[in-house]
C-alpha cells in the first residue's frame, strides 16, 4: 500500500495477518476434520463474492457467469493433473491466468453492450464451457473423472487441512486486491461507470480499459479459487462444476452483505456460507440453495445497500436520536419560558 | 453416413421445432422487448405453466385445454409481479437494472428450487390422444405432438401480433415502447399499460408451458436451457419485433436440429447459447431491429 492512500492500511493488513494466522492455528489445534471440510466451502465462497463484486459491485455489471470461471479453473487443474501431475501451487497459478484470459475475452465480446446483455452473455459462456466439457473425452465428458489425491505434505496432518488453509490465503488474497482496487484511481473509474458510463466516457475515464482489467482481475480470482475444487472432492463433473448454484451465491453473497465496499462481500459469504452449511447438516434437500435465492429477492427488495448499507442507517438514526435529544434539552426550557 | 435426406429432415424438424421455440419467446418478445423488463425469469414461468399443465392435467384435463385454462391466472399473476417491479425498482429510479436483473434472478431460482421441492428432479410428462402418434410424409416420419405445438405455435404468434397492430390497447403497448412520456402527455397511464402487457407476456408464457410439456418431458432445471433459447430468439429477432421473433425462432430451430443430427444431443444446449453470443457480438440490434 502507498503512502497516499486516505485512510490508514494498517488496520486492514494487521486483521489479515490475524486472520491467516487464525487459519493456520486452526490447521493444527482444531480437532473435527468436519470443520475444515465445511470451512473450505465458506473460504471458497468468499474468494467468489469478492471476485463478482469487483465487476458487479464497483462497475455494476452483473455477472451471472461464475460458474463458467469457477468450472474452468477446476477443468484446469483436472488438465493438468492428468497430463503432467503438477502440483496443486501450479495448477492454482495456470488456473487463474486462463480465468484472467477468459475474462478479458468474454469481456471483448459483451462489454460494448449495457446490463442484461452483458449477464445473458456470461450465462452463454457458462452453458457453452458446460457443454464443451461434456463432451470432452480427456477429462472424463459428463460423467466426471476421479482424482488421485497426492501424500499430504509434512506440517499438515490430512489434504482437507491443507487445502483449507491454501483457501483461507486465496480469500485473504482477493479481498485485499478487491480493497486496492476499490481504493485506487480504479476503483474510482469503475464507480463512475456504474453510476454514468457516457459522462465517465466523456470526462475521459477509459471505461473500456477498465471493465476489460475488472473482468481479467475477477475471472481470475474466479478460477483460482476453482482449481483446489479437484482435490478438495477428488472428483469432478461438469454439472456440478459449472453448477449455478456457484452463480447464484456469488451474486447473492455481496448483494446481501452490500455491494460498495471490500467487507460487503466477506460478511455477505461468511453469514450465507455459514448458514448454507448449518441447513445443509439440519435439513436435507435443496433447502439450503432455496435459502439463498430468498433471502437475495429479500435484500434486493428490502435492503439494496445490504447488511452494511442496515447498518449504517442505523449508525445514523443512533446519531441523530442522540443529537435531537441534545437538542431538545435548552429547547424545552425555551418552550417552558415562553407563555 | 451423412446424407440428403438426413438433411431434409432434419431441416423439416427444425422448422417444427423453431415454430415451437418461437411460442416460448414471444412472451418475452413483449416483455422485454417491448417494455424494456430484464425478465430472466420467462423461461422459469414457462417452466411453471408446464407443471400447472401436468397438475391439471392429472385431473384428466387436455394439456391445450389445461394451458387456457392456466392462461387468466398467469395474467393475473403477470401483472402483480410487474406491478411490484414497477414499485420496487421502476419508480425510485437509480440503479435499477442491476438490482431489476437480480431480482429476476433471483425468482428464477426460487421458483426452479420451488418445483424441485414440490415435485423432485424427476422427469415429467402429461398423455393425451395426440402424443405418442406420428404421422408419415413419405420417407418422413413427423410426431403429431410437434404438429400440435406447431400449430398453436403458428396461433399464438399470428393472434399476438393482430393484437398488437390492430386493437387500441395492442397499439397503445407498442407506443409505450416507443415514447413513454408522450404517452404520458396524452393522458394515458403508461403503467397501467405496461402491467396489462406483462400481464400478456405472462400469460402466453402458460400456454408456452403447456407446449412444452406436450413436446416432450419436463424437469425444474429446463428453464434454464430455455434462458438461452428465448433471448437468443428476441436478441436475433431485434427487440419487440413480433415476425421477426417467428423468423428468428425458425433460424434457431432448424440450427439446432442440424447440429443435433450431425453432431448428436449433447452439443444443443451450445448452438442457441452460441448463436446469441455470435449476434450479441457482431450484430446486437438483431436482425429486424429498431
Amino acid at each position: 500500500m502507498t503512502a497516499s492512500q486516505p485512510r490508514s492500511s494498517a488496520p486492514f493488513w494487521i486483521g489479515a495477518a490475524i486472520t491467516l494466522g487464525l487459519a493456520l492455528a486452526a490447521a493444527f489445534m482444531v480437532k473435527n476434520e468436519y470443520f475444515f471440510f465445511a470451512g473450505y466451502v465458506v473460504l471458497q465462497f468468499v474468494v467468489l463474492a469478492t471476485a463478482w463484486n469487483i465487476l458487479g459491485g464497483y462497475a455494476g455489471y452483473v455477472n451471472f457467469g461464475t460458474s463458467a470461471f469457477f468450472g474452468v479453473g477446476a477443468y484446469i487443474a483436472v488438465m493438468l493433473i492428468k497430463s503432467l501431475n503438477a502440483p496443486l501451487a501450479v495448477q492454482i497459478v495456470a488456473a487463474s491466468a486462463v480465468g484472467a484470459a477468459l475474462g478479458v475475452g468474454v469481456g471483448l465480446l459483451t462489454l460494448r453492450l449495457r446490463g442484461i446483455f452483458f449477464s445473458i452473455a456470461t450465462i452463454a459462456v457458462a452453458i457453452i464451457l458446460e457443454t464443451v466439457v461434456n463432451n470432452w473425452r480427456f477429462v472424463g465428458g459428463s460423467t466426471g473423472v476421479q482424482i488421485m489425491r497426492p501424500p499430504v505434505m509434512e506440517p499438515f496432518e490430512s489434504y482437507t487441512r491443507m487445502i483449507f488453509v491454501v483457501a483461507a490465503i486465496l480469500a485473504v488474497l482477493a479481498v485485499a486486491v478487491a480493497r486496492y482496487i476499490e481504493t485506487s484511481w480504479m476503483g474510482r473509474g469503475l464507480r463512475a461507470i456504474r453510476d454514468n458510463e457516457e459522462a465517465a466516457e466523456c470526462t475521459g475515464v477509459p471505461t473500456l480499459k477498465l471493465k476489460l482489467a475488472a473482468c481479467a482481475v475477477s475471472g481470475a480470482l474466479m478460477s483460482a479459487i476453482g482449481a483446489p475444487l479437484a482435490m478438495y472432492q477428488s472428483f469432478v463433473e461438469p454439472a456440478s462444476a459449472f453448477s449455478l448454484n456457484y452463480s447464484v451465491s456469488a451474486l447473492a453473497m455481496p448483494i446481501i452483505g452490500g455491494t460498495s465496499t471490500w467487507l460487503g462481500p466477506v460478511i455477505g459469504a461468511l453469514l450465507l456460507g455459514t448458514i448454507q452449511q448449518v441447513v445443509t447438516v439440519t435439513i436435507p434437500g435443496s433447502i439450503n440453495v432455496l435459502v439463498v435465492g430468498v433471502l437475495l429477492v429479500v435484500f434486493v427488495v428490502g435492503a439494496p445497500e445490504g447488511i452494511i448499507g442496515l447498518a449504517r442507517k442505523l449508525r445514523r438514526r443512533i446519531e441523530a436520536r442522540r443529537l435531537e435529544a441534545r437538542r431538545l434539552k435548552p429547547a424545552s426550557k425555551s418552550s417552558a419560558d415562553s407563555p | 453416413m451423412f446424407s440428403f435426406d438426413l438433411l431434409v429432415d432434419a431441416i423439416l424438424f427444425g422448422l417444427l421445432l423453431g415454430c415451437f421455440y418461437t411460442a416460448v419467446s414471444i412472451g418475452l418478445s413483449v416483455s422485454f422487448g417491448l417494455l424494456d423488463v430484464p425478465h430472466i425469469a420467462h423461461p422459469a414461468f414457462v417452466v411453471l405453466g408446464s407443471y400447472g399443465t401436468y397438475l391439471l392435467g392429472s385431473y384428466g384435463l387436455d394439456p391445450i385445454i389445461a394451458g387456457v385454462v392456466l392462461m387468466p391466472v398467469f395474467f393475473l399473476f403477470g401483472m402483480l409481479v410487474y406491478r411490484f417491479y414497477y414499485e420496487t425498482f421502476e419508480k425510485r429510479g437509480g440503479d435499477a437494472g442491476v438490482r431489476g436483473l437480480a431480482f429476476f434472478f433471483g425468482i428464477a431460482f426460487i421458483v426452479e428450487v420451488g418445483l424441485i421441492l414440490a415435485f423432485g428432479v424427476d422427469q415429467r410428462m402429461v398423455e393425451a390422444s395426440y402424443i405418442g402418434k406420428s404421422v408419415s410424409l413419405g420417407e418422413t416420419r413427423i410426431p403429431v405432438r410437434m404438429l400440435v405445438s406447431f400449430g398453436m405455435a403458428l396461433l399464438l404468434t399470428l393472434l399476438l401480433t393482430l393484437y398488437l397492430s390492430k386493437t387500441f390497447t395492442g397499439r397503445a403497448i407498442k407506443a409505450v415502447a416507443q415514447d413513454e412520456p408522450a404517452l404520458r402527455l396524452m393522458g394515458a397511464n403508461p403503467v397501467r399499460i405496461k402491467q396489462w402487457a406483462f400481464g400478456i407476456a405472462t400469460a402466453v408464457a402458460a400456454l408456452a408451458g403447456s407446449l412444452l410439456i406436450i413436446v416432450g418431458p419436463v424437469d425444474p432445471g429446463l428453464g434454464r436451457v430455455y434462458i438461452g433459447r428465448a433471448f437468443c430468439v428476441v436478441v436475433l429477432a431485434g427487440l419487440g419485433s413480433m415476425s421477426g421473433t417467428l423468423v428468428a425462432g425458425l433460424v434457431l430451430g432448424v440450427s439446432e436440429s442440424i447440429v443435433l443430427t450431425l453432431f448428436g444431443a449433447s452439443w444443443a444446449p451450445a448452438v442457441s447459447f452460441g448463436i446469441l453470443l455470435l449476434v450479441l457480438g457482431v450484430r446486437p440490434q438483431g436482425l429486424f431491429g429498431r
